[in-house]
């Protein structure tokens, strides 16, 4: 299944682990901060709320 | 098709409604894309009879660094919006999508770096689009610490669109520089409309299918990001009235 990448295959194989682990990274932590403000405006508007 | 109903997307509560419904399809599809054309190219290809298997960097390559420009083209055009009809989400686009931009960028400068090794025999070499890259690398970096920096958001707003509208010469010197000097190391444009200047189709499809990918991608990162930067503008706001009341 996996291709021969010849002698440059240290290379191919390193730019594609730099690359996802960057891109996967990226998006995970997009996420989880999208995530956290959601949840404390969330808290912050109940409080405002129960507070009038 | 009435220009200005695009207006209504300004408003913060509009833009969250419509991007609820329009996210998981952006997003589903840039998956969709990114694996079929990574798949594709990395395991379905040739090797190239000059580069040997380093073409299968051009996958990468190539639709990161067109992202890392257009992105900062997609933040001057959301900036002048700022600047000219002082619409907060636009603003907000502008700083979501400088992370992303960033990380395009780092993707384009370390798959260059690692396929200029083998082929041109240096990691690095002071070429005009090379360093003109650089130089986009720092105002990316330069950008997001200015927004970081100024605690008043209008205050941020306004001059990060005066470094955006700096840093937009060298987004298009990074595009063009091969054409400006005729000189350095970096080839011609990988993409061109004149057929004749593209690589071969064996190459063309499946890169055709990445670049897809990063650009719903990024549109996908960016949607997500402006919500988020949308609600994390609506809570300072929020705390800043509580403190004024209290």
């Amino acid at each position: 299944m996996m291709p021969d990448l010849g002698k440059y295959a240290e290379a191919v194989l390193s730019s594609y682990a730099v690359s996802i682990a960057l891109i996967i990274g990226l998006i995970v932590l997009s996420v989880m901060r999208a995530n956290r403000v959601r949840k404390q405006l969330q808290e912050i508007e109940n409080k405002v709320k129960r507070h009038g | 098709m009435n220009l200005n109903a695009l207006w209504e997307y300004a408003n913060p509560k509009k833009f969250i409604q419509t991007t609820d419904r329009v996210l998981p399809w952006v997003a589903g599809l840039a998956a969709l894309a990114l694996v079929l054309g990574l798949i594709w190219g990395f395991f379905f290809t040739p090797v190239d009879y000059r580069q040997g298997s380093t073409v299968k960097i051009i996958y990468l390559h190539v639709p990161s660094a067109l992202m890392a420009i257009n992105a900062w083209m997609m933040m001057l055009v959301t900036s002048l919006v700022w600047i000219v009809r002082r619409h907060h989400v636009s603003a907000l686009a502008a700083r979501a999508a400088a992370p992303v931009g960033l990380v395009m960028t780092v993707i384009a400068l370390i798959t260059g770096a690692i396929w200029g090794q083998p082929m041109w025999g240096t990691w690095w070499a002071w070429d005009p689009r090379l360093t003109s890259f650089l130089i986009l690398f720092l105002f990316y970096l330069g950008y997001i610490a200015l927004w970081e920096a100024i605690e008043n958001d209008d205050t941020a707003a306004d001059l990060t669109s005066i470094l955006c509208l700096v840093g937009s010469v060298f987004a298009l010197l990074s595009r063009y520089a091969v054409n400006f000097w005729n000189q350095g190391l970096h080839q011609g444009a990988s993409l061109s409309l004149d057929k004749e200047e593209n690589v071969a189709d064996v190459f063309w499809y499946p890169l055709l299918v990445c670049i897809a990918g990063f650009v719903l991608l990024f549109i996908a990162l960016v949607l997500l990001r402006t919500r988020t930067e949308i609600r994390a503008r609506r809570m300072r706001v929020l705390l800043a009235r509580e403190r004024m009341g209290a």
